[in-house]
């Protein structure tokens, strides 16, 4: 939004882009297997981190849920997978995500922040024992098996939703939509009194975030041929994003672009070298990180997302 | 019949009376110092294992843990706030910012510590036994060391609950909880006191993990399913209410021994349904203000 | 019919009465003055017509319906648009975008977006901030920013338009700008409420004053009937002089 003029800055970024997207789409032609399902991997949590700060970047409302919707989505992959062709159960994935986090947001984004990041923190938990208990109880088998999918295939299907997400920011933030997601961060009583149906559009985003993150889960699932609750439902995968916006988080569409990559590129060092380490390592860079930025991770959320707007200025 | 509520209710006073204990731990960590700790239950998973390591390689009583435990996660607890939490509090640029951000920061201690203990004692699952017999209770049976359990948690609730009321410290602490800035110009030396605050959190949760140790089994990653609770028993008493958080968790305690009786694994589902319940119809929980 | 009507408004906070009983009308097209000493519950009373605020009792009338119980976004979309004590403009997006916003959501029927951004170009023109359409916020002066939450306000469309404090921290030159606003707009048929503390300014535009003391109402009436009255004297004039 805002009197944007194109600059030319902005027409290199394009072209930057566009050409890191042409050589990705070229990738299985000419590297390695490794390689590819390593940037299946980087897709994987770029896409969880960017959706990740489409909902918390502007409202400032930190979520812990992740986890979950991307959970969601691997079970609703492995239930349909089989009687489903893959971008429909790609699109299911990301539907019952949505419903999730609809679900989530009514009962709890009209309330005080902290009400939500506790309630967010424990939704993993808490979808993990009901469907185990589900399972142990009612369906009598424990886990599934998930139909596989080519690599190849699920590196595409990662790359496009990828791609679908970052157009997806970029037309949000433009619109009137994204304006008053702005403002809202900015000062929520403001924008209220302003007309801005505040709590209604953070679910929305909310949803909209979830989503994303239920199409990665849903496209991902055939990576874990068996899976149960406690392999989808891995808090891990809620704390990623998070790490992912402290590190990155200096443009909004490309600050979880870095910071995925270098996560997940230290994450496969870590393992390979430190297997028992790793998660130790990454928690104490959290500890570190959190302690030396300098405004935490809100004020860098939110500067992230209003970053794109900033231009020089006469004093008034 | 008579029998069967005997046990749920001794059932659930006696999980009440852990969920308690940890929870005021919590309380103190988040009402006071405002750090909310989504790693509580990591401390309390080290109180258990330090339990266990004390009974099987030293023979200790582990009554006589509850002794150790508590000064050495206090001392954990007050120094990880005199370090980490108090810089970040000086850092940050708003309260609420703050909270924010001490809670992500617990969240990646919450990984320390945990990988910590598996990398001490390993990720299988450990239990000892200790007074492990039956005791005839109005023609129930009950095995001792739960008994002795809730009533030692009952104790522990108690005298914390004098100790908060009665003494100089405790005085202070309610101050800092109600206002920090005007509990410092009233000469109460704040930054210690909510260290202290953290250090006797953390120091009621390696107590409830003794006590835990004592009746269930234990494994390094029991810490999260604890700390849910804890959580939800704070939102259920009050935020900030400590008394609130010895009744939230009795009842939390009672509603899982009966929910237990009922349909055996859902007690952590029922404990999110009365929380999300809570949260739309009195977030304030309550006692809370 | 008053285009504002409050009938035995109460909000508590804790023990003490922020606002007790109080009745009022303002007629539509005047400029209706509030005020009191620190404390009299004038924002208060302010937060409970936008829905800031929940009454603990009494009924609040907008043309003829209530509006208590309302949220603020749809109080808004009615009609009743305010700027705040402590300015509260969003701080690090351009001033275009702080009026915009009011333009696309605040209005009765809403706007297409060239529309919005003509309504809005024009408004920042009547508030004199036509120069600084790309500033971020943050960096404009107090008084400024307090002319961005007018115009913020006026982007919406209301009919009834809640001044508080506007003129605080002003100076003399930029009270006697503020006053100007306020008549201009008063020109364009939009009823204002305002809050004030300084006194040349609420007694030279204000058809109408009412007093608050401790929450409840003390007196009604005309700027000369208010400077007058011996109660208001003593409650109130004691404590400020002003230039």
């Amino acid at each position: 939004m805002g009197i944007g003029k194109k600059t030319s800055k902005n027409a290199f970024v394009f072209g930057l882009v566009l050409l890191i997207l042409i050589l990705l789409a070229a990738a299985p032609l000419y590297a390695s297997l490794y390689t590819v399902i390593l940037l299946t991997s980087i897709l994987m949590y770029v896409t969880i981190a960017v959706s990740w700060t489409l909902f918390s970047g502007p409202t400032g409302y930190i979520s812990l849920a992740s986890a979950a919707f991307f959970g969601a989505g691997i079970y609703t992959s492995a239930i349909v997978g089989r009687t489903f062709p893959l971008p429909l159960v790609i699109v299911l994935g990301a539907l019952v995500s949505f419903c999730l986090a609809i679900l989530v947001g009514s009962l709890t984004l009209r309330l005080k922040g902290i009400y939500f990041v506790m309630f967010t923190f424990g939704l993993v938990e808490l979808l993990l024992h009901f469907i185990l208990w589900w399972e142990v109880n009612i369906t009598g088998t424990t886990g599934r098996v998930v139909p596989a999918v080519a690599n190849t295939t699920v590196f595409y299907t990662m790359l496009m939703i990828l791609v679908l997400l970052m157009l997806t920011a970029f037309f949000i933030r433009h619109s009137r939509f994204g304006l008053a997601l702005q403002s809202v961060g900015e000062n929520e009583e403001a924008a209220s009194h302003s007309g801005v149906h505040v709590t209604a559009l953070k679910i929305i985003i909310y949803g909209v975030s979830a989503l994303f993150m239920g199409a990665a889960g849903a496209s991902m699932a055939a990576r874990w041929t068996y899976i149960d609750p406690t392999i989808a439902f891995n808090p891990l995968i809620s704390f990623m994003p998070v790490l992912m916006a402290i590190f990155g988080g200096i443009r909004p569409l490309y600050g979880p672009l870095i910071g995925a990559a270098i996560f997940t590129y230290l994450e496969q060092f870590l393992i390979t070298r430190f297997p028992y380490y790793y998660m130790l390592i990454f928690g104490i860079i959290m500890v570190v990180a959190i302690l030396y930025m300098p405004d935490g991770l809100i004020g860098l959320a939110q500067r992230v997302w209003q970053k794109s707007s900033r231009r020089k200025h006469a004093d008034t | 019949m008579m029998i069967t509520i005997l046990n749920i209710v001794i059932s659930g006073l006696l999980l009440g009376g852990i969920y308690a204990v940890t929870a005021v731990g919590l309380s103190l960590q988040y009402g006071v110092a405002r750090v909310l700790n989504v790693g509580h239950g990591e401390f309390i998973m080290l109180g258990a294992f330090i339990t266990w390591s004390c009974f099987t390689l030293l023979g200790i009583n582990p009554l006589l843990s509850l002794v150790i435990c508590g000064p050495v996660l206090f001392i954990v607890g007050f120094v990880l706030y005199r370090t980490l939490f108090t810089r970040m509090r000086i850092s940050s640029p708003t309260p609420g910012a703050f909270e924010g951000n001490s809670m992500l920061a617990c969240f990646g201690l919450l990984f320390i510590i945990q990988n910590v203990a598996i990398l001490i004692w390993g990720a299988d699952i450990k239990r000892y036994s200790y007074l492990a017999f039956s005791v005839d209770v109005w023609g129930a049976k009950f095995a001792a060391n739960r008994l002795i359990t809730l009533g030692f948690a009952l104790v522990i609730c108690l005298v914390f609950y004098v100790f908060l009321a009665g003494t100089r410290l405790g005085k202070a602490i309610r101050a800092a909880a109600q206002d920090p800035d005007a509990a410092g110009l009233m000469g109460v030396r704040i930054n210690r006191v909510l260290a202290v605050c953290f250090g006797l959190g953390a120091l009621m949760a390696g107590l409830g993990g003794a006590l835990i140790s004592m009746c269930y089994e234990i494994q390094p990653t029991m810490g999260l399913e604890y700390t849910m609770i804890a959580l939800i028993v704070i939102v259920l008493g009050g935020l900030g209410s400590i008394p609130g958080s010895l009744i939230g968790g009795l009842i939390l305690g009672l509603i899982g021994s009966i929910v237990t009786h009922i349909e055996p694994g859902l007690s952590l589902v029922a404990y999110y349904v009365i929380f999300m319940v809570l949260l739309l119809a009195k977030p304030t929980g309550i006692l809370g203000r | 019919m008053p285009i504002l009507e409050g009938r035995g408004v109460t909000r508590y906070f804790g023990g003490l009465a922020a606002v007790f009983e109080v009745d009022f009308e303002v007629e539509q097209g005047e400029v209706f003055g509030l005020i009191g000493p620190n404390g009299a519950g004038k924002t208060t009373l302010f937060n409970l017509i936008s829905a800031a605020l929940a009454p603990k009792s009494g009924s609040i009338k907008f043309r003829g319906k209530e509006i208590t119980g309302l949220k603020p976004y749809q109080i808004c979309r009615m009609g009743v648009a305010r700027t705040f004590q402590t300015v509260k403009v969003f701080s690090n997006m351009p001033v275009f975008d702080n009026v915009l916003l009011g333009a696309f959501f605040g209005r009765r029927d809403s706007m297409t977006g060239a529309k919005a951004r003509k309504e809005t170009t024009a408004l920042l023109e009547f508030v004199d901030l036509a120069n600084a359409i790309a500033v971020p916020a943050k960096d404009l002066t107090l008084a400024n920013q307090k002319r961005l939450e007018v115009a913020r306000a006026l982007a919406t469309g209301p009919e009834l338009l809640l001044l508080d404090e506007m003129m605080e921290g002003l100076n003399p030159t930029e009270v006697s700008r503020a006053m100007a606003l306020v008549k201009s707009i008063q020109e364009r048929g939009i009823t204002v409420i305002m809050i004030e503390h300084v006194m040349r300014a609420i007694m030279n535009v204000c058809g109408r004053i009412m007093v608050l003391h401790h929450g409840a109402k003390i007196a009604e009436g005309t700027p000369r009937e208010i400077s007058a009255s011996k109660k208001v004297i003593e409650v109130y004039f004691g404590e400020r002089t002003d230039a």
